[in-house]
């Protein structure tokens, strides 16, 4: 029997080249200032923070009438590069992006789900990530060093705030749509109960409105993999080994959250690395553990330890329903755009129940919504890989004018 | 186009007021939904399980909300919309009657329709063979049936008469034409029925 992970994986393989008409072809970051110190950040934590770059890539042509304009929020390794051939990839030192398109290029592209022959599409990094966007790497103006564990903490909330001043930036009163899927499904549903009058919809992929008690530990063990690094050197590590070992670890951890465990026993099973008896060792002896290995290796090439933890922190701060008492209904009820929902059944670390208890209280507000649980073994990272089946659901949520 | 399958689809969509707020349960593909937003601009919500048809009815463009009916709608406020339809739906049901009154408690008015088990082509067939009645508007073997709660439009009215739901219109499909209720005549006439009720809660 084939192994639907490995299909899957394959397909994914199968990437649109920079010329093939259905892909945005080459890409060039974009970077703007949206704080100075006139007009400084301000974050949930009570901090001001300023100046604030960010980077972000934009697909399409926004209309004269500006009002097909898609914004797309990325997840925790994510960044602005949601489609497309970073033309940069060298210039920016990001040598990663030179075999592989933009993170979500099977949903955006002309004649995509997403269809950049139809509308405008906008993605940005978030605040304290590290592809662009000001974050911990970034030099401290005051202190004149890169901020490391001085860069304030920042929320989910925070980076809508941030969303919304590039979409004031690009003079668009009311986007089309926001999509978010996993961290970033919660920034779509933040943006959808904070700035209501700011968007028309909201596609909230393998989210929910909090993540729950065993995400937190998870998150919990990670950071605490890199704390304990020796060469975390309590953040101020730039200019020096980075503390990859415990980047490593939290990326093997965090990853493990994102299968499940039919896809785990599917794709390696009880497989050894070496043939099919043990050698006796205690060194990397089955598949599972060589693919989480690998996983962390080329992760730590291209992530940093601080943001990961300022990310994470960020991603277990979120709760809807906190400043409502822990009522929902009542957080959802300045929502005024339309939803979609999509859960995933293998997803544990945002399980269907929990997305479902965000389109409960739509309904409770006698709002309509959309939510399905699409049956999918690969977990949380169903959100990137099940695009046959999400795509074309988008795509027609895409086109409703009601 | 099916005639057996459509008829009431078609009456009800007529009946909805142009504005007004539906609630389709196990509304399949959403087309009498889709229709009904398109040309009659409702505040539309279904309801479905299945995540194929789901998939199928967001792609229509309506909303949807996966869900098993036999799980309650406790997510719906009472009377917070103008119509509930259940397109002969009640009799694949684990829990008829818990629907049935979630279906009072959130709509203003509600389509019900649903196969007779006592048609005269039904029970002739269950006579003259021996066998569970295949026909037009049940057209499975009892073993692949979906249908685990089939009931006679009589069965239909004394549960109306325990709740005391007022009938606004009661409607027949006698496997030719579409015609009112005639009673006690359709009880082995009709084939399909189509009910439209009302339920006072002060009653």
């Amino acid at each position: 029997m084939t192994d639907p992970l490995n299909v899957c994986i394959e397909q994914h393989r199968s990437y649109d080249s920079p010329g093939s008409v259905n892909s945005v072809g080459w890409t060039r970051p974009q970077r703007v200032v949206l704080a100075n110190e006139n007009n400084p950040l301000h974050l949930d934590c009570g901090a001001r923070i300023a100046p604030v770059t960010v980077e972000f890539e934009t697909y399409g042509t926004l209309s004269s009438l500006k009002d097909n304009a898609v914004y797309i929020l990325h997840a925790l390794s994510g960044d602005a590069h949601a489609a497309g051939w970073d033309a940069d990839w060298e210039k920016d030192k990001r040598p990663w992006r030179n075999k592989k398109p933009g993170w979500w290029d099977n949903m955006i592209g002309p004649g995509k789900a997403i269809d950049t022959d139809r509308y405008f599409v906008i993605c940005a990094n978030l605040l304290g990530s590290c592809y662009g966007t000001t974050g911990p790497w970034e030099m401290n103006t005051i202190t004149g060093k890169p901020y490391g564990l001085d860069f304030p903490v920042v929320t989910v909330e925070d980076w809508v705030r941030l969303h919304v001043r590039l979409q004031d930036y690009l003079g668009i009163d009311k986007l089309l749509a926001v999509i978010g899927g996993s961290l970033g499904g919660q920034q779509a549903l933040a943006w959808a109960m904070n700035y209501p009058e700011r968007i028309n919809a909201a596609v909230i992929l393998a989210a929910s409105a909090r993540l729950g008690a065993q995400g937190l530990a998870f998150n919990a063990v990670g950071r605490q993999a890199i704390i304990n690094d020796p060469c975390f050197r309590n953040g101020q590590y730039y200019g020096h080994e980075p503390p990859s070992e415990g980047l490593e670890v939290a990326r093997m951890l965090g990853h493990i959250t994102y299968l499940s465990s039919q896809s785990m026993e599917g794709k390696f099973g009880r497989s050894f690395q070496n043939g099919d008896r043990p050698c006796y060792r205690l060194d990397k002896e089955f598949t599972v553990e060589s693919y989480l290995e690998h996983q962390g290796r080329s992760f730590v090439r291209r992530f940093d330890a601080n943001s990961y933890l300022y990310l994470t922190r960020a991603m277990d701060y979120y709760d809807a329903a906190g400043p409502y008492g822990g009522d929902l209904t009542t957080a959802c009820s300045s929502i005024k755009a339309k939803l979609l929902l999509i859960a995933y059944t293998s997803d544990w670390l945002y399980p269907p129940q929990s997305t479902r208890e965000v389109a409960k209280a739509i309904l409770a507000n006698n709002k309509p919504v959309s939510y399905i649980e699409i049956p999918s073994n690969y977990g949380h990272d169903a959100f990137l890989l099940e695009y046959a089946q999400t795509g074309p659901m988008i795509e027609s949520f895409l086109m409703r004018r009601d | 186009m099916n005639n057996i399958q459509r008829w009431d689809h078609e009456l009800i969509f007529q009946y909805i007021e142009p504005g007004s707020s539906v609630l389709d349960l196990g509304c399949g593909s959403g087309e009498l939904l889709a229709r009904l937003i398109k040309d009659k601009q409702v505040r539309g919500q279904a309801v479905e399980t299945d995540p194929l048809r789901v998939s199928e009815a967001i792609q229509n463009g309506t909303a949807v909300y996966q869900k098993d009916l036999d799980l309650g709608l406790e997510e719906f406020n009472s009377k917070s919309f103008n119509y509930v339809v259940l397109e002969k739906t009640l009799q694949v049901l684990y829990r008829p009657m818990l629907v049935l009154e979630e279906m009072l408690r959130i709509g203003q008015v509600c389509f019900i329709s649903f196969p007779n088990f006592s048609y005269k082509g039904v029970v002739e067939k269950f006579i003259q063979t021996g066998r569970m009645p295949v026909t037009a508007s049940l057209p499975h073997q009892w073993h692949d049936t979906p249908n685990i709660h089939l009931f006679t439009l009589y069965d239909f009215l004394d549960w109306l008469g325990d709740y005391r739901v007022e009938v606004v219109e009661g409607i027949a499909y006698d496997g030719k034409n579409v015609r009112s209720l005639v009673l006690p005549e359709d009880g082995s006439e009709a084939e399909e029925l189509l009910f439209v009720l009302r339920f006072d809660q002060e009653r």
